[in-house]
């Protein structure tokens, strides 16, 4: 059994993204404890790639800036171990199918192995590439994380049951980014989710009100929240964990 | 030369979001259709020949021949389509293609500005809306062409994200596509991207080759020795080599911008310093640093100035079947202004690349043999960017 089902044992679940470096990585460590005491199930944590195409403003300001702050893979890999001696709830990576692919795709495969990283989230690696990765994802024990999106109607039944560690969602058409409303007919894309498989399924894109959090859980088994967090690193920068840690208290709260 | 799986070699592919998926399945089941349908085929030819101008002439440049001293020269003037450029072949079949699907809106990236206004006219010509992303660098870089594309009535976005040339230009159409599909065509101005669109835009743009083989069969009664042509994304190129591919003993080069140099930081020259990677829905080569970040390239050519190339490309020189070699700006704007001055004929700055790597080899080449260069397009877009190269106060 993959360390993420351990992240929807606790009710529904809130899953936190956090780029890593944003603005350093000494803030990273703090905001993902903050997340983790305050309720947080599973982080997802972001390698910067120069040039996000699924992201929103918000998220490729985050790349950005970590970036230029001189962030690198290797140096998220010993920042993640450090944080291992602490931290237990689940934890993902959320990049860039270039990222994993130019570091050599089983040295990267096998360091999330050692450094307890429990899957993978690559928005630019469909059902249909999914092979460049799985093979490795399976000898590893690193959960290669499916998306299904508002069209996908057809495929869903498809990628559902193949998927590992948790079916991810995606709430709205576009890139990431805070909505105040979110109108896809999510019930029905998770009513054929469930016909064909048993892990669990969060949504994300454009969650970032605890009663768009509430609305979520309730139709699935959790809650994925991005730039609303990563906005709070933006607007607090060093002093945003405190900030993070009172959201995600409230958000955790509209789930319970 | 495609697999059903959109591969060339190792390169290819479609790496991108969920969300496109079914649109790019959607479009690659609605060119199966078309490709092979009589009444489609009709009406993109009227096209090519009513409205764009083709078949586009085979030039033998006597003055240039005699003054390198070598192989005959003669140029594939894809300058004097409508628009000015080759990106017309491409995007009078996208949009008929769009237009059959359905679709009411074109989107399109563009660097130098000759995709944009082609996607602009082809949506004037077609009564569809028509979006434009567009760099900022490059909006002020070849600003005359954002004000034709305004006049043709598309609305021209600039990108002020990134690097703010095509790259950028390339991601925010992406990234407007996943936002709005169903009226939605995107209209990729290269043989990149996911497949299916290196494969469409490929076979769009074969007509030149096919053009070039006829053409010289005429005149000269043979094949050429060399086709040469300038490499961005590469729809050009892929379009002029297309149908020699499979003819072994005609060379098919590929000029890459090498900017200042390939020793230098400041190039777009991706084959001669990228490596593999995934970006943009492709597998290929692109210029990136270790980590796999995309790496920020300079070309003086707007059009050029991209850090990927086609997949197609990259599987062409993976086998060895077309040489790629990067020719620095000294180079293009030495050729962009012997063109003019030698033939009157004033070539895009792209195209100028093609040109110069001619100049190298014409003179070691035999007066019995026989080079084709494809003039992609017009000059007048650069004449400003130019002069001041050149430290002349000129601007538009």
């Amino acid at each position: 059994m993959s360390n993420i089902q351990k992240a929807f044992e606790n009710g529904k679940a809130f899953i936190a993204f956090i780029t890593c470096g944003d603005p350093d990585l000494e803030t990273t460590a703090a905001a993902v404890r903050a997340a983790a005491e305050n309720g947080a199930d599973l982080i997802e944590l972001g390698i910067p790639f120069s040039d996000p195409t699924a992201e929103g403003p918000v998220i490729q300001g985050a790349n950005l800036r970590a970036l230029n702050g001189g962030i690198t893979t290797d140096k998220i890999f010993s920042f993640v171990r450090e944080l291992r001696r602490d931290v237990t709830i689940p934890m993902v990576f959320m990049t860039y199918a270039n990222v994993v692919f130019s570091y050599g795709a089983e040295k990267f495969i096998s360091t999330c192995r050692e450094i307890e990283i429990d899957g993978l989230i690559l928005p630019d690696l469909p059902f249909e590439e999914k092979e460049e990765f799985l093979p490795l994802c399976c000898q590893y024990g690193v959960a290669l994380v499916s998306l299904i999106a508002p069209t996908s109607e057809n495929r869903i039944a498809m990628i559902a049951k193949e998927a590992e560690g948790f079916l991810y969602i995606v709430s709205s058409l576009g890139v990431t980014g805070t909505r105040s409303e979110i109108k896809t007919d999510l019930a029905s894309i998770v009513k054929v989710v469930r016909e064909n498989t048993d892990i669990p399924c969060a949504i994300g894109f454009g969650i970032s009100t605890p009663e768009q959090a509430r609305k979520m859980a309730e139709i699935s088994d959790g809650a994925i929240v991005g730039s609303a967090i990563i906005k709070l690193l933006e607007t607090y920068g060093k002093d945003a964990p405190g900030h993070i840690g009172a959201y995600v208290k409230s958000m955790k709260d509209a789930m319970r | 030369m495609t697999n059903p799986n959109g591969r060339f070699g190792i390169h290819g592919g479609q790496y991108i979001p969920e969300t496109l998926m079914n649109a790019v399945i959607e479009l690659e089941n609605a060119y199966h259709h078309y490709k092979n349908d009589p009444e489609f085929n009709r009406e993109l030819t009227e096209l090519f020949h009513e409205y764009a101008g083709r078949p586009s002439r085979l030039y033998f440049a006597g003055k240039m021949t005699k003054d390198l001293g070598g192989a005959k020269i003669y140029l594939k003037r894809e300058d004097l389509n409508h628009t000015g450029a080759h990106k017309i072949n491409n995007v009078l079949g996208q949009a008929l293609l769009a237009k059959k699907m359905g679709k009411t809106r074109l989107i399109a990236e563009t660097g130098a500005g000759q995709h944009g206004v082609a996607t602009a006219t082809a949506a004037a010509l077609m009564g569809m809306e028509c979006v434009v992303f567009m760099g900022e660098e490059d909006t002020t870089r070849q600003a005359l062409n954002v004000y034709r594309m305004r006049l043709l009535g598309a609305e021209v976005i600039p990108v002020k994200t990134g690097t703010a040339t095509l790259k950028d230009a390339v991601s925010e159409a992406m990234r407007e596509w996943t936002s709005r599909i169903s009226d939605t065509h995107y209209c990729l101005g290269s043989v990149m991207g996911p497949h299916p669109f290196p494969t469409i835009v490929r076979d769009f743009q074969a007509v030149i080759s096919k053009e070039i083989k006829e053409q010289l069969q005429e005149k000269e009664g043979r094949l050429p020795d060399a086709v040469i042509a300038c490499v961005g994304g590469g729809s050009n190129a892929i379009g002029s080599f297309y149908h020699f591919i499979e003819e072994e003993r005609v060379r098919l080069i590929g000029c890459e911008a090498a900017g200042r140099g390939i020793d230098t930081f400041e190039t777009a020259a991706t084959i001669s310093t990228g490596k593999v990677g995934i970006f943009h829905g492709m597998k290929s080569y692109f210029c990136q640093d270790k980590d796999g970040q995309i790496a920020p390239v300079y070309s003086i050519s707007a059009g050029l100035d991209y850090p990927g190339v086609g997949p197609e490309h990259a599987y062409l020189h993976d086998i060895g079947r077309a040489e790629y070699v990067p020719v620095t700006d000294d180079e293009a704007v030495n050729a962009f202004e012997y063109l003019a001055r030698m033939e009157g004929i004033i070539p895009a700055i792209e195209s100028a690349h093609a040109v110069a790597h001619a100049m190298k080899i014409a003179p070691e080449m035999g007066k019995d043999q026989i080079i084709v260069i494809t003039i992609s397009g017009r000059g007048d877009k650069d004449c400003a960017a130019i002069a001041r190269y050149r430290g002349e106060d000129l601007h538009e």
